[in-house]
């Protein structure tokens, strides 16, 4: 019936490896934590089916709130690098020329390409109590002794914002470069004020790079284990590390697994509203960022 | 607000100071990281106490340069051999993703492309524990079944470079198949007329086409790579990569020896992303 032609075999090699990438690595991975997750274990290798894990996160207050303390600042995190970035891509797409535009660009490109260790460690230099920010502050006598600014949750806060601000100037800086100035100038001329424009014209216009890039960020955020981990201590409660520590310290991978089912459930859940919201369709938005 | 429209003093000298504010944000940090890799001190914190190069190449009782660093030394290579693997990987499979997105028709496309984005909104974590449960299921299985060890099913390298390379792909493809995109066909179709077979015409033409979407997606599979830490930390064994190793550094104390190696990191990347840019213009 089918016939091996030379174009479908070429076809056949082309998807043979791409199944196997998505199957091996993405698919059944998947499929498996989820059934890890649906079971109980009742003896030693011996397993049965059960909501077990999922009650326990229900039913224990440490956990439940773990989860939302972790959904909540990841959303303010996100609010606030949407609120911070847009100025800075505003001057970088309309009122940046020539070179100091190429600069601009470089100085937030750079600290993405340092790696997210490197990035922390700055921190950790800046904000521990022996030092830079501590000192400086107790050196022009704003507290009397350096004060120690690590471990709390506005610290979490900076450390996230920093490493996401990337993920939200790229799309917002790409969107704001295919409005027509016209269109603003236009506005003006008949009247409208700054808030109006902004409100009727460049935020309406900006709107894929704003949903692109605060989904973006939020993904990568709640997904983040390192900048809590280290900057917030012993008090991060970030979700990403109890299943760090239920999978590899505790050795738990039931309750594991269904951390991590839950955690990926509450990052589609998000997405999927943002881009509703915004009425986008998931591969564009991925293809902006 | 833009240049062409009136501003008044106020709102332009307000703005070039909150974006000077925003850029300071971004770029202390960095430098602070970068500074104190210089400091002549035992911990990496003010006050300066003089300027040295021991954090680099220092080998005496209390003080390790990065160059006499053993564990760090090794964990770069550790790192290098992982990236390579990487990027290998997903750029071959990055290129012949990108004929299947943008060339082939068959049924599911739509399913498929759907799923080559999936990696890239999973966590990291979830990413490295999902194929960290699979692969030992899978060892675990052959041991009792057929009493096997599959080594390589371990936590280890094979596994580290399995987790960063389901992601990286994704990324390859992408880079790869927005330039295939915009290849004219015509001139596969002219080198057909003139009796090339079709792999001359892949050899000669196509590929060289791609070239540059090539060699920019390796970069950026490497470093992506090179500075994974979030599926790494899941999937690694014995050997440590050096992201690994900086965080177990890190959460003993830092030592400057640690601003050293990230001082090379930013170095090293700064060159590798600087090379990129300098590329783009000679294609246009």
């Amino acid at each position: 019936m089918n016939t091996l032609t030379p174009k479908r075999l070429t076809l056949y090699l082309l998807l043979a490896p791409a199944i196997l990438w998505l199957l091996l690595l993405i698919i059944l991975p998947h499929v498996g934590m989820g059934m890890i997750s649906f079971r109980e274990r009742i003896g030693p290798g011996e397993f049965a089916g059960s909501l077990k894990q999922y009650r326990t996160f229900f039913e224990e207050p440490l956990y439940w709130n773990t989860f939302v303390r972790t959904a909540v600042m990841s959303l303010i995190a996100t609010i606030m690098a949407l609120v911070m970035a847009f100025p800075v891509a505003w001057t970088i797409a309309k009122v940046a020329k020539g070179r100091l535009k190429a600069l601009m660009l470089a100085a937030t490109l750079l600290p993405f390409w340092a790696s997210e260790l490197v990035r922390t460690l700055g921190w950790l230099i800046l904000l521990r109590g022996s030092g830079v920010i501590p000192q400086f502050l107790a050196f022009i006598g704003v507290t009397d002794q350096p004060v120690e600014l690590l471990y709390h949750d506005a610290t979490i806060l900076v450390g996230l914002i920093y490493s996401s601000l990337l993920f939200m100037l790229v799309p917002l800086i790409n969107a704001l470069e295919t409005l027509d100035d016209s269109l603003i100038e236009a506005a003006y001329d008949l009247g409208g004020n700054r808030l109006n424009i902004l409100r009727k014209i460049i935020i309406p216009h900006a709107a894929p790079g704003i949903a692109a890039g605060s989904i973006m960020v939020f993904m990568l955020t709640l997904g983040n284990y390192l900048t809590p981990v280290v900057l917030g201590g012993k008090s991060s409660m970030w979700f990403t590390e109890q299943i760090y520590t239920q999978f590899i310290t505790r050795f738990n991978w039931e309750q594991g697994a269904a951390f991590a089912f839950l955690l990926l459930g509450l990052s589609s859940v998000l997405v999927w509203l943002g881009l509703k919201i915004t009425g986008q369709r998931f591969a564009d938005a991925m293809r902006r960022t | 607000m833009i240049p062409s429209l009136p501003d008044s003093k106020l709102l332009t000298r307000g703005r070039a100071l909150y974006v000077s504010l925003f850029f300071l944000f971004l770029l202390m940090p960095l430098s602070v990281v970068a500074v104190f890799a210089f400091n002549n001190s035992l911990f990496p914190t003010p006050p300066w106490k003089g300027f040295t190069l021991d954090w680099f190449i220092a080998n005496t009782g209390d003080r390790t340069g990065l160059f006499f660093d053993s564990a760090l030394l090794t964990s770069i290579w550790v790192s290098c051999k992982v990236a390579f693997w990487v990027t290998v990987l997903s750029v071959s499979l990055g290129i012949g993703n990108a004929f299947l997105l943008e060339r082939a028709q068959f049924r599911g496309k739509g399913l498929l492309t759907t799923l080559m984005l999936v990696p890239l909104v999973i966590p990291g974590v979830i990413l490295g524990i999902s194929i960290l449960a699979f692969a030992s299921q899978i060892a675990n299985y052959a041991y009792d079944a057929w009493g096997l060890e599959l080594e390589w099913l371990r936590p280890g390298l094979p596994l580290v470079v399995a987790g960063q390379f389901s992601y990286i792909v994704t990324i390859a493809t992408l880079t790869i198949a927005a330039r295939l995109k915009r290849f004219d066909e015509s001139l596969e179709e002219a080198a057909l007329n003139l009796g090339a077979t079709r792999f001359a015409i892949l050899r000669t033409i196509t590929l060289p086409y791609l070239k540059p979407s090539i060699i920019g997606s390796a970069a950026v599979a490497f470093l992506l790579s090179f500075e994974n830490f979030n599926t790494t930390l899941m999937l690694v064994g014995s050997d440590n990569p050096l992201t690994v190793l900086m965080y177990g550094r890190m959460r003993e104390g830092a030592s400057p020896v640690l601003n050293a190696v990230s001082l090379l990191l930013m170095a090293v990347s700064s060159i590798a992303v600087g090379m990129m840019y300098l590329r783009k213009p000679k294609q246009a």
